[in-house]
């Protein structure tokens, strides 16, 4: 009897002691953290994706907080959640939102198996860096997708899919939050991040070049049927100076592309995409160019003509 | 016997074209020279259109002290300066020569007699190596001048010669010790002058036991050379693993190099174009090239001038066959595929294999077991199953912390897989990524 006495009043004491050791030290050593934070994230989608470019939803919070502490929202954007989202944030730390652009991934390769035709086979591990880091590809543009997939395993939204006919991804223009994480697992760099563009009869007007290979002209027209010549025209023709050409190739740039249509419609090689279909030029017929197409044979030829867009295809359909 | 103590495997040797003399190929009617041959800085072109070049004039300056220059192979025009996909795949500048004849320059002395003896300084001779643009040429073709020039730091104690040879199907370097034995002593000799050293070695495998006996009767007239006869085991050519095999001496981990355990190391082909370039003042132009495989009408070893397109030596062969599954760049083990034939002899360029389709097959790889054999097999004493897990999760931290920047890329964890898992192709990706971070960091010091 005496021995339990015993027990239960030193146990009791230990416990009194470590309570009170306990309160002393959460008294003394506690860390604030601002309500707010925890506030702040509980609006964020919770999907924990980087593509704001902070360590997950609660990094990107502390962060929020730490801006509106500066005085504003801006450049602070979560990708997934888009401006919804970002008006909840602001109205929690009483700031007004800062509006911002809604972007979206693109693909810049159109290089199909039609259109470029493989001359090797690959093997290797089943990844697109390993693939780039041992070869050019299967083909002889060594620019452009290899079609091992490695956006589609990093996309969290399943927003992005191979299409087993062209081997190329797809880019689903609804579930893709622009969070960019497929041009990050991208090693050539073919997927980016642009604006979804101007929204014209409820559809989002953008144009962009659905090539990425800065080879010489001839050598890139033997390599693809749809590959960038960088001849040029679209440059000319553009009213709004977006477009400029670089290393051979050709870049619109999207804060400056108002989605007229004008270089979709001269480009030769069918290059240059458009989410929206594109109105045909009026009476003065464009001529299809055959400069450096010499070495393409006639079946590549025409199969550069017939391809439009696959979003455009899409549209059509 | 000696051979290294850590992993290795036994591929088969498949040696079809040894004992075969070596042939002198026929002049390739356009010559192209990729301007980066070697690792390091690319060479920058010195000539231009039009220009005539003789054999041995220099056409492309050193891009720094990490690089070396390149030097004609064939008398012509310079056709044009453009790019060629070369055996890394990709498209790379080169130079195009349009053969016309073959005039050599003056300077080089063609005839066949042995010059012995040489009282250059050893850095004069380190010089003349340097301006003759030598490199390794064993495959990895790191700038010969730069072994020879080691961190003050260091002390050489020997020279170590590889002739091992150990990737299967190849022969070149065995045929040169058969055919230029003297060449190459003088050069050993040469090299030991060079770094001050007065220990040579040269291991050889003892696959090799005409080319051993013939090296030992021939070193007992160089003093201080002794012929290492080594166990056969893959990959002793490895330069860490061979001074292990030859000395005894482990090297630490990078950034080490084998000159912090006292050794310098040269392959034996390189011996031979620095006896050249020293003795006879001929620059690096022209190498051995086994081109071989199974399905091969006949291999055999060439002595092929530089910017020779590789399906003109097959064609020499018979032609390539009609099952051919892939083209090789080097041998089986670490050599690479190749998008076409095409792609120019290079300095590094140590065999031509072509592997029928049932060789080329890679079968389907399936799960690891967990058995270990990787590791058993890694000459490096690394944990291959892991490093290439880890590389597929993008966990750089991890494969650094474990060592993968140790990697040699020998491929015998890949080879010894009973999953046939790509071992190989994770760990490269991930080892290529770890450099980048390690230079990245570094660069920010």
């Amino acid at each position: 009897m005496n021995l339990i006495l015993v027990a239960v009043i030193a146990l009791g004491a230990i416990g009194l002691i470590a309570a009170v050791v306990l309160y002393v030290a959460s008294k003394k050593f506690a860390v604030f953290e601002d309500p707010r934070i925890a506030q702040v994230a509980s609006v964020l989608p919770q999907a924990n994706c980087g593509g704001c470019g902070f360590p997950g939803c609660s990094g990107f919070a502390g962060a929020c907080v730490k801006a509106a502490d500066a005085g504003s929202l801006e450049g602070k954007l979560c990708p997934v959640g888009g401006a919804p989202v970002m008006e909840k944030v602001a109205a929690i730390l009483g700031l007004e939102a800062v509006a911002s652009e809604p972007m979206l991934a693109v693909v810049r390769c159109n290089g199909s198996c039609e259109n470029r035709p493989r001359v090797v086979q690959y093997d290797g591990a089943i990844s697109c860096r390993v693939a780039h880091s041992t070869s050019g590809g299967e083909t002889l543009c060594s620019y452009g997708c290899l079609g091992c997939g490695d956006c589609v395993k990093a996309c969290k939204f399943d927003a992005i899919r191979m299409n087993p006919e062209t081997g190329l991804p797809e880019v689903d223009a609804e579930k893709c939050t622009a969070c960019g994480a497929c041009a990050k697992a991208c090693p050539r760099s073919i997927i980016e991040i642009r604006p979804k563009g101007r929204i014209v009869k409820g559809e989002a007007r953008r144009i962009w070049v659905g090539c990425v290979n800065k080879d010489k002209g001839a050598i890139a027209g033997k390599a693809c049927a749809v590959s960038c010549i960088a001849c040029g025209k679209c440059q000319k023709v553009c009213k709004k100076d977006a477009i400029t050409i670089e290393n051979n190739l050709a870049y619109i740039d999207p804060t400056k592309c108002i989605a007229c249509g004008l270089c979709f419609n001269e480009c030769p090689k069918h290059v240059i995409h458009a989410s929206f279909s594109v109105p045909a030029p009026k009476p003065k017929v464009v001529k299809p160019v055959e400069t450096t197409v010499a070495s393409v044979d006639a079946s590549q030829k025409s199969v550069a003509k017939e391809v439009p867009t696959v979003e455009k295809q899409q549209q059509q359909q | 016997m000696k051979t290294f103590r850590i992993g290795g495997v036994h591929p088969a040797e498949n040696k079809l074209s040894a004992g075969k003399p070596i042939v002198t190929a026929e002049l390739p009617k356009v010559a192209v020279f990729p301007l980066s041959q070697h690792i390091g800085a690319p060479a920058v072109a010195c000539v231009a259109k039009g220009d005539e070049v003789k054999v041995g004039t220099k056409i492309a300056d050193a891009g720094g002290f990490v690089s070396a220059p390149i030097f004609s192979s064939v008398s012509g025009k310079v056709a044009k300066i453009d790019t060629v996909i070369d055996a890394s795949g990709y498209r790379k500048p080169a130079i195009f020569i349009n053969v016309v004849g073959d005039e050599w320059e003056e300077s080089i002395d063609r005839s066949d007699t042995l010059v012995k003896d040489c009282d250059l300084e050893p850095k004069a001779i380190v010089e003349k190596i340097k301006n003759a643009g030598v490199v390794g040429m064993g495959g990895a073709c790191f700038p010969t001048h730069v072994k020879l020039t080691p961190p003050p730091t260091a002390k050489p104690e020997c020279v170590i010669v590889n002739a091992v040879e150990c990737e299967p199907y190849l022969t070149a370097d065995h045929q040169l010790m058969l055919e230029h034995p003297d060449e190459i002593l003088v050069g050993v000799t040469l090299v030991m002058k060079a770094v001050n050293v007065n220990k040579g070695y040269i291991g050889i495998e003892n696959n090799k036991p005409d080319a051993i006996k013939l090296m030992t009767e021939k070193a007992a007239q160089y003093p201080n050379i002794e012929i290492v006869p080594l166990k056969v085991k893959y990959p002793q050519g490895g330069e860490k693993q061979l001074i292990d095999a030859v000395i005894g001496r482990q090297v630490p981990a990078p950034p080490a190099l084998p000159v912090s355990v006292g050794a310098i190391l040269q392959n034996v082909g390189t011996m031979y174009a620095i006896y050249q370039a020293v003795q006879k003042n001929k620059p690096l132009f022209e190498r051995v090239v086994t081109v071989t495989g199974k399905s091969l009408a006949n291999p055999t070893n060439f002595l092929a001038r530089m910017g020779t397109p590789m399906s003109q030596l097959i064609d020499a062969c018979g032609g390539l066959p009609e099952d051919t599954g892939k083209v090789i760049g080097g041998g089986p083990m670490m050599g690479k595929a190749l998008m076409n034939t095409e792609v120019p002899i290079c300095k590094g360029s140590s065999g031509v294999l072509i592997m029928n389709q049932k060789e080329a097959k890679r079968a389907e790889a399936e799960p690891c077991i967990r058995c270990a054999k990787c590791v058993s097999a890694c000459p490096m004493g690394l944990e291959p199953y892991l490093l290439a897990n880890c590389s597929s999760m993008a966990d750089w931290e991890r494969d650094e912390k474990e060592d993968i920047t140790s990697c040699i890329e020998c491929g015998s964890c890949q080879f010894t897989c009973p999953s046939h898992r790509p071992l190989l192709d994770m760990i490269r990706l991930g080892k290529s990524t770890v450099m980048g971070i390690i230079r990245a960091r570094n660069a920010k010091k």
